[in-house]
């Protein structure tokens, strides 16, 4: 396939050389419509959003409200937090202006007056070439006051984050740029009704925001042509761990998992065995090795193999991979990140650290396996944020698709009497 | 105390948002790029020009980890150790630091060269393993590469 989200073009991140391959067309494109023109446009292709959730992007800006009588805002999340994942940071390095231009026609959809790009404290590099390319557009009259001679005016301001993964949550990302605490609020009030300082507010992750200029300058047609038509479109694919060619893969949707990894990263070093995959970031649920064959990256294959295409950040483990100190080290990640506002999260995600932490140095008992499925499924769906689930999912997944490796780690029963007593 | 010109940049940010309260991350970041951390005076100062609470000032810094309440050593090195990373060898990467830095996980030298601290994934994944000086990414780390990087350091 072509790429498009990340081509190979020299220097596509200077404003001269995104213009003579056509840049800011599609701007001009979308200025000549009606904003809702463009929004069902967006709708149509089917654009799922890029961020973990798979939600329609074109239906998310349906959303919010038609009328002006308040400040309309669009942020776009590049925290990029989530563990195997290093997708949009490209978007930010090699085609920042495709970034600026999806969000410009996605403000002018929506009536914003504002816009965002919340990036993660620790991209300092990438926050600066990511404002020098805002500069540029602003000074070639694509940021600002009537714009390319239109009625539309929006600005587009970088906000820096400052280490803190739940920033990556909508609501959170928005207390954040309010200048609180990156704590979740409690939805409904969705985002569109009352955002950021009250107002109607969409939250689009960059990878979203980039794939919005292809789509409005080569129709919803053609995207929906790219990958599999329920979730279609280029995917940047981030493959790291056991791999020869770890790196981040442009490719359509619904490429097999098993051709991504032998065949755009190179297979597994030493032609090891897979013993698992987490397919979407760190959140997502685990996959066997060998329950790969004919699960593809795409939102249907993925929810259907039991898992989800997450951030699309593939993290391969060969068949010496210590899976329980890979858990041990999830859980350490999601209780360090628990913001500590609910109760399930903040505790449960510490006892879970704690329970894995007895695993690694084979203390654990043997009902203490169970006890990690209790504590996980009662986090999941009792906080305020997805940051719960995010937590819960690896450890019910990988006890129930590696029981096996945890029954290994416990405490052995001294003699068989002792296995009757705890049986 | 803030330099004036950074509380001219400061006041230069205020146009961007409709609160004032909405800069102290952007405040909180020019003052630490300033002082290396952030004092309870700095914040104090932050609270007085941004007209907030102090205890707001307090409360946004404790909660994200890149806000230093206390000087780090003029090399802050920071290790990611999470999955992506684990799985090319970051344990070995972690071991050589503190077995030539002297300094464990969390600590700074006693000469107050070297803090070196252990973070979380930095999206990073696919040129694991690596470590991070400042706003620049040193990766694909071998521990001989460290050792080079370590020796361009004074």
């Amino acid at each position: 396939m072509e790429k498009l989200i990340l081509p190979d073009i020299k220097n596509l991140h200077t404003i001269g050389v995104y213009e003579s391959h056509g840049g800011y067309a599609a701007l001009k494109k979308a200025l000549a419509m009606k904003p809702e023109e463009v929004t069902d446009i967006v709708k149509k292709s089917n654009l799922r959003g890029r961020g973990g959730a798979c939600f329609p992007t074109g239906l998310k800006w349906t959303f919010m409200p038609k009328t002006a009588d308040k400040p309309k805002y669009l942020c776009v999340n590049g925290d990029e937090s989530e563990p195997g994942t290093f997708k949009d940071r490209q978007i930010f390095e090699f085609n920042p202006h495709l970034l600026i231009e999806g969000t410009l026609i996605a403000s002018y959809a929506m009536g914003v007056t504002t816009a965002y790009i919340y990036i993660r404290g620790e991209y300092g590099k990438w926050i600066h070439m990511l404002e020098k390319a805002i500069a540029d557009a602003a000074s070639h009259g694509y940021i600002g006051q009537n714009i390319l001679g239109s009625s539309f005016s929006t600005q587009i301001y970088v906000h820096k984050g400052a280490g803190a993964y739940i920033c990556g949550e909508e609501s959170s990302l928005m207390n954040s740029i309010e200048g609180e605490r990156g704590y979740p609020r409690v939805k409904p009030p969705f985002p569109a009704q009352n955002g950021l300082w009250g107002n109607p507010t969409t939250v689009n992750n960059v990878e979203t925001i980039a794939n919005v200029p292809l789509i409005i300058d080569k129709g919803w047609e053609w995207y929906t042509k790219i990958g599999k038509p329920t979730h279609p479109g280029p995917i940047l694919v981030g493959v790291s761990g056991h791999v020869n060619k770890p790196g981040v893969y442009e490719m359509p949707t619904g490429v097999p998992l098993l051709e991504i990894i032998n065949s755009y990263a190179g297979g597994v070093p030493g032609g090891k065995r897979i013993k698992a995959v987490i397919p979407g970031g760190s959140s997502t649920p685990v996959l066997r090795g060998d329950e790969l064959e004919g699960v593809s990256m795409d939102a249907d294959s993925l929810k259907a193999a039991g898992s989800a295409v997450g951030t699309a950040g593939l993290m391969v483990m060969d068949e010496d991979t210590d899976l329980i100190a890979v858990l041990a080290r999830i859980t350490k990640f999601y209780h360090h990140e628990s913001c500590g506002q609910c109760t399930p999260c903040r505790e449960g995600t510490g006892w879970l650290h704690k329970l894995l932490n007895k695993f690694v140095a084979g203390t654990a008992a043997v009902h203490e396996i169970d006890l990690l499925l209790e504590v996980a499924t009662n986090i999941e769906g009792n906080t305020v944020c997805a940051l719960g689930d995010a937590a819960a999912w690896p450890v019910q997944s990988m006890v129930r698709r590696f029981r096996e490796e945890f029954e290994r780690r416990v405490v052995q029963p001294a003699s068989a009497e002792r296995t009757e007593a705890v049986a | 105390m803030l330099t004036k010109e950074n509380i001219a940049k400061i006041d230069a940010l205020r146009g961007r948002y409709p609160t004032s309260k909405a800069l102290v991350l952007p405040a909180l970041w020019i003052a630490q790029h300033q002082e290396g951390y952030i004092s309870e005076e700095m914040m104090k100062e932050i609270a007085q020009v941004l007209d907030v609470p102090f205890g707001h000032v307090l409360g946004v810094v404790t909660f994200y980890t890149m806000f230093h309440t206390k000087p780090t050593g003029r090399h802050h090195i920071e290790v990611c150790t999470n999955v992506s990373c684990m799985l090319r060898g970051s344990e070995r990467i972690v071991e050589h630091l503190e077995k030539r830095l002297g300094v464990s996980l969390g600590a700074t030298s006693g000469d107050g060269k070297w803090t070196l601290s252990e973070v979380e994934c930095m999206g990073s994944c696919g040129t694991a393993p690596m470590v991070a000086l400042g706003e620049e990414y040193h990766e694909n780390l071998t521990v001989e590469k460290v050792d080079r990087i370590l020796e361009g350091l004074k």
